[in-house]
């Protein structure tokens, strides 16, 4: 048990600098959900059955230009479609969870849970390969589910709290504090120490440069173009090594 | 269509993608390929992410010294390539943001 708590504790402390860059955002969806004409209520509740804070903001816009049902539904698979790639990253690492962890993970799979799950998974030896060479922690079970878990109701539950509290007060964090730059200093921790080899290397440049030439193609359709460029590349790469 | 409808679809539909290749590949062998390839997204998605942040704090690409993210940027990553420390990388990059704001205003 205590073991479990330490990985919950370690995913909610992972994630813990990107909440101060989530909880303004979660004011920014709240005020605007308000301002799309959505109640108080409905602009709650798709923070908790939505749970995606981009395609949340172009739901409330949809719903203000009074676009049919099935352009808001479709336009927010289009947004959210790299979460794909975030679920065919993390498969090989929840395989053996019953079905129930693998609804509630994803479920709480977001960019920002990803970010530091990830790297955890990559970073941090398997038990279970460990225990093929040494027999004696070969009883030690794999709890690396409890850190997902950590940092993604970490995530969750500023969610709700900050889009409450834009409903109720207001953009109360001004832009000027720059509080959304702490992602991208997140990512920068997470990405730049595990770039060891010439594909990861190649990958990342090659992603980040198609992010800024497709930076114009509508509902991040252009990030999905960048990240799939960046892996081919990558494996151009490692097959020419 | 009613807006709670809507609503409810858009969450499934998010759930559904979420889950997708969580539930594929089950316990399924994974392809060697495959795996070659999946190693690589982290890096790709979140450079992807990072990227037009950081050069494009705007929306338009701004690669001068007025930029005051790009700059802070920068000595994170030399931060973080340096020291491999999260907590400092993000420590120095939010005060050195800060500072270049300040200086640049």
């Amino acid at each position: 048990m205590k073991s479990r708590l330490a990985e919950f504790a370690r995913g909610v402390r992972a994630e813990l600098p990107i909440l101060v860059g989530v909880i303004p955002f979660g004011m920014i969806y709240g005020v605007l959900a308000l301002e799309a004409g959505l109640t108080h209520l409905q602009a709650q509740a798709m923070s908790a059955i939505v749970f995606a804070g981009s395609s949340q903001i172009v739901f409330a816009q949809l719903v203000h230009l009074a676009a049919p049902g099935w352009v808001i539904v479709l336009t927010t698979a289009v947004v959210n479609l790299r979460h794909a790639l975030y679920s065919a990253s993390l498969a090989p690492y929840l395989q053996r969870l019953r079905p129930a962890w693998k609804w509630l993970l994803s479920y709480l799979l977001t960019d920002e849970a990803y970010a530091v799950t990830v790297i955890y998974y990559q970073s941090c030896p398997e038990p279970a390969v460990l225990a093929e060479s040494e027999q004696r922690i070969a009883s030690q079970p794999d709890l690396r589910h409890y850190f997902f878990l950590g940092a993604g109701l970490a995530l969750w539950s500023s969610w709700q709290l900050s889009t409450a509290a834009g409903i109720f007060l207001g953009a109360v964090v001004p832009q000027s504090w720059s509080l959304d730059f702490t992602l991208a200093l997140t990512f920068i921790a997470l990405v730049v120490p595990n770039l060891k080899d010439r594909a990861s290397l190649v990958t990342a440049l090659s992603a980040g440069l198609v992010a800024l030439l497709a930076f114009s193609i509508p509902y991040k359709l252009g990030l999905m173009v960048a990240a799939l460029v960046g892996i081919l590349l990558g494996l151009l790469v490692e097959a020419k090594a | 269509m009613n807006i709670w409808l809507t609503m409810l679809l858009a969450g499934l539909v998010t759930f559904t993608i979420r889950l997708s290749f969580i539930w594929i590949i089950g316990q399924r062998a994974i392809p060697p390929l495959f795996r070659r390839a999946l190693r690589l997204v982290p890096p790709a998605v979140l450079t992807a992410i990072i990227f037009p942040e950081i050069f494009m704090p705007t929306g338009q690409l701004d690669l001068t010294f007025g930029n005051a993210r790009l700059l802070a940027a920068l000595l994170a990553i030399l931060v973080a390539w340096r020291t491999r420390s999260a907590v400092l990388t993000i420590v120095v990059g939010m005060l050195a943001v800060w500072l270049f704001q300040w200086l640049l205003h």
